[in-house]
C-alpha cells in the first residue's frame, strides 16, 4: 500500500477522496452499483428530491450535442418519503458519504424537505440545487438571484447542522458573488456547475428536440466553461469549492482542484462508463506516486497565474 | 449488467443500408434473452459521446448479433469496424419478450429496422409455435426478412408485396386468427406501434411491442426515456429498464 493520501474535507465533512458522483446521474445507487464499488467512491449525491414525488417532463428528454448532451427530465423523482422508506435502506448497506440534493418550487418547501431528511443518520450532507424555478416569485430561477439563494441559504442553515453545499447556477454574470452570499448566510460549501441553458432544433421539422425546448448541457463541452466558474470563486471568495463539469478522466480531476476544487463531481460521465469514477481513483493515486504529490487536496487552488 | 469488450467477427452489408455485425461475445451470449438490448460504445473519445443503444438480433454459440442501418455518425462508425476491432458494449439491457406460454401461434410484426429482434425470437420459438411474419416498408428497400420465416411482406408504395401498411396485412388475416392460441410480437416505428396496438386491442390480441426512445445511459439512472403507463398518471414507465418491451395495453404509444 502506498502512502498516498487522497482524502479532502469540505468543510466538516470528510471524504476518503475527492471524487463524488453527481445528481440526477446515479439516481439512488442502485443501478450504479451493479458497476462499481460505492464503498471505493468519495460520496454520491442523489438526484435531486422535492417534497412530494415528480412525474417529470414528456418525451423527449435528451439529445445530443457535440460533446456533450442536452437534458429537461423535470426534476422527476420518488419524492422525499419515499425516497426514505424505498431508497435510504439500500444505501445504508454502504459505506459512502450520501448526499442528499434538494429541489423545490417554494423556500418553505426547500426547508421543509431539509427537515424532513435532516435526522436520517445515513444523511451526511446537503447539496441545495437552486436551478429551479421559483413558483412564488413568478418562476425565475433561485439560482438567477442573489437575494433568492442568499434567503434560501440561511433558511435552510436554519434547521440542519449537516454540513450545507449549495449548488450554484452557470447561468449568471459573476458566478462569485453567489458563492460570497452562500459564505456569508452559513453555507458550508459551494457546488460549481450545474447545467447550462442550450437548446437544440431539427432544422427538417424546425421544432426542437426536446420537449422542454431549452436543456441543461453537461458533458466534455462545458468543462472550460465550468473551470473558469471555479477560478473565478477561487480567486474571490473564501469558501470550499466542488468542481462539476465534463469530466471524462483524472487529468480533468486534478485541473479541476488546481484552479480551486476541494472535490469534484462526475456527471454524463457514468452514463458511458459507470465504472470510470472507481477507476479514476486509481489512476489519482497513480498520479501522486509519479508525481511526488503526497495529499492530493494540496493541489486544491495550487494555480501559478 | 456489464461493460465487456468484444472483437467484431465480420461486418456483412446484407441490404443497400443495412448491416449485421457478428461479434464474439461469450459473456452476452450466454445469457442475453431476446428483446434485450445493448448500449454500444462506438468511440474512445467524445465524438459521438453517448452510448449507441441496439436491439440484439440473433444469437449463435459464443456469437451476437447486431443489425442496423448508417443513420448518423455513431451508426457510421460502427459500419466500419472490422474483423478484430473491439466493441465496448454495455449490456445486456431491459426485459425482452415474454416468449413463453400457452399460445400456439405467434405473429411477427416488423416495420423497417423492426426485423432487428426477430431473427433470435424465430430460433428460440421456431420449433414449439407456428410463426406468421408480416415485414412492411414503405417500399422494396426497406423490407428486411433476415433470419425470418414464413414471412408475407407489404410496401407503401406497392413495389413489393401487399400494397400498404403491414397493420392492414394483418387485418386481412383476421378470420384466420385465433385470438386465444395467438400471440403478436412487435417492433417498428411509433405509428405502427400505435395502428397495431388499436387492432389488437380491438381484436383482443395479446401483443407485446418493442419501443424505442432517445437514451442517455440505458441502465436506468438519467431518466431520459420516459414513456406514459396507462395504468399510472403519477409515474413515467423507463423504455431502457421496464421495457424496451411492453404489452401494448400498458403503455400509451
Ligand atoms: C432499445 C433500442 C433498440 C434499438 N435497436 C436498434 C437496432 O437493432 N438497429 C438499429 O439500427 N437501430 C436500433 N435502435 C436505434 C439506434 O439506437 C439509432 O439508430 C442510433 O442511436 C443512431 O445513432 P447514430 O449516431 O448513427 O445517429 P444519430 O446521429 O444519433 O441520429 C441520427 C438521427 O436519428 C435520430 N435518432 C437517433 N436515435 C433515435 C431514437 N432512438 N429515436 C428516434 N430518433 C432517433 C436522431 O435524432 C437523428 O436525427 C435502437 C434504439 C433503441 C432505443
Ligand atoms: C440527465 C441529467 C440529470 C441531472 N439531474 C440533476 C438534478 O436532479 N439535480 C442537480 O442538481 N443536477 C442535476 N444534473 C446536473 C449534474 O449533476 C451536473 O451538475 C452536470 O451534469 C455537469 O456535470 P457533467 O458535465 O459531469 O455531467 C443532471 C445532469 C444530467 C446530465
Ligand atoms: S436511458 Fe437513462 S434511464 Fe433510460
Amino acid at each position: 500500500m502506498s502512502n498516498i493520501d487522497l482524502s479532502v474535507n469540505i468543510g466538516s465533512l470528510k471524504l476518503r477522496n475527492p471524487i463524488m458522483l453527481a445528481s440526477g446521474t446515479v439516481g439512488y445507487g442502485n443501478e450504479i452499483s451493479e458497476f462499481s464499488d460505492l464503498n471505493k467512491l468519495g460520496a454520491i449525491v442523489t438526484k435531486s428530491l422535492s417534497l412530494k414525488p415528480r412525474k417529470g417532463n414528456p418525451p423527449q428528454r435528451i439529445v445530443e450535442t457535440p460533446a456533450g448532451m442536452l437534458n429537461a427530465i423535470g426534476l422527476a423523482n420518488v419524492g422525499v418519503d419515499v425516497f426514505l422508506k424505498e431508497k435510504i435502506p439500500f444505501l445504508k448497506q454502504f459505506d459512502v458519504p450520501l448526499i442528499c440534493n434538494i429541489a423545490a418550487s417554494s423556500v418553505e418547501e426547500y426547508v421543509e424537505c431539509t427537515r424532513n431528511l435532516t435526522s436520517e443518520e445515513t444523511i451526511k450532507a446537503f447539496e441545495i440545487n437552486v436551478s429551479c424555478p421559483n413558483v412564488k416569485e413568478g418562476g425565475l430561477q433561485f439560482g438567477n438571484d442573489v437575494n433568492a439563494v442568499a434567503n434560501v441559504t440561511a433558511k435552510v442553515r436554519a434547521v440542519t447542522n449537516k454540513p450545507l453545499i449549495i449548488k450554484l447556477s452557470p447561468n449568471v454574470s459573476y458566478i462569485s458573488e453567489f458563492a460570497k452570499v452562500v459564505k456569508d448566510e452559513g453555507g458550508d460549501a459551494v457546488s460549481a456547475i450545474n447545467t447550462l441553458v442550450g437548446t437544440s432544433f431539427n432544422i427538417f421539422t424546425k421544432k426542437p428536440k426536446i420537449f422542454n425546448v431549452n436543456g441543461g448541457l453537461s458533458g466534455p463541452a462545458i468543462k472550460p466553461i465550468a473551470l473558469a466558474k471555479v477560478l473565478e470563486i477561487s480567486r474571490k471568495v473564501d469558501i470550499p469549492i466542488i468542481g462539476i463539469g465534463g469530466i471524462m478522466n483524472w487529468q480533468d480531476v486534478v485541473e479541476f482542484m488546481i484552479v480551486g476544487a476541494s472535490a469534484v463531481q462526475i456527471g454524463t460521465l457514468n452514463f458511458i462508463d459507470p465504472t470510470a469514477p472507481e477507476k479514476i481513483i486509481k489512476q489519482l493515486e497513480d498520479y501522486c506516486i509519479a508525481s511526488n504529490v503526497e495529499k492530493l487536496s494540496n493541489l486544491t487552488a495550487s494555480y501559478i497565474l | 449488467m456489464f461493460i465487456v469488450n468484444s472483437p467484431v467477427v465480420e461486418t456483412l452489408q446484407v441490404h443497400e443500408n443495412i448491416f449485421i455485425q457478428k461479434i464474439h461475445s461469450p459473456e452476452i451470449a450466454s445469457i442475453i434473452k431476446p428483446g434485450q438490448f445493448l448500449n454500444v460504445r462506438v468511440s474512445v473519445n467524445s465524438f459521438p459521446l453517448l452510448r449507441r443503444p441496439f436491439s440484439i438480433c440473433d444469437v449463435n454459440g459464443e456469437n451476437i448479433f447486431l443489425m442496423f442501418n448508417i443513420l448518423g455518425e455513431g451508426t457510421k462508425i460502427l459500419a466500419k469496424k472490422q474483423k478484430g476491432d473491439l466493441i465496448d458494449i454495455l449490456g445486456p439491457l431491459g426485459n425482452g419478450f415474454n416468449l413463453e406460454g400457452e399460445y400456439k401461434n405467434a405473429i411477427i410484426v416488423a416495420g423497417g429496422l423492426g426485423s432487428a429482434p426477430f431473427p433470435l425470437v424465430t430460433r428460440i420459438i421456431k420449433n414449439s409455435k407456428n410463426i406468421l411474419s408480416l415485414v412492411g416498408g414503405r417500399s422494396t428497400q426497406d423490407i428486411i426478412t433476415y433470419g425470418m420465416q414464413n414471412v408475407q411482406v407489404s410496401t407503401d408504395d406497392g413495389s413489393q408485396g401487399f400494397n400498404g401498411n403491414v397493420v392492414q396485412l394483418l387485418e386481412k388475416h383476421l378470420a384466420n386468427i385465433d385470438n386465444k392460441t395467438t400471440k403478436v410480437f412487435a417492433c417498428g416505428p411509433n405509428a405502427m406501434l400505435r395502428a397495431l396496438k388499436d387492432f389488437c386491442i380491438k381484436n383482443n390480441l395479446d401483443c407485446e411491442v418493442s419501443t424505442e426512445s432517445a437514451m442517455a445511459c440505458g441502465f436506468g439512472i438519467c431518466q431520459g426515456c420516459p414513456i406514459e403507463s396507462t395504468t399510472n398518471d403519477d409515474k413515467y414507465l423507463l423504455v431502457c429498464k421496464d421495457g424496451p418491451v411492453f404489452n401494448v395495453k400498458d403503455v400509451v404509444i
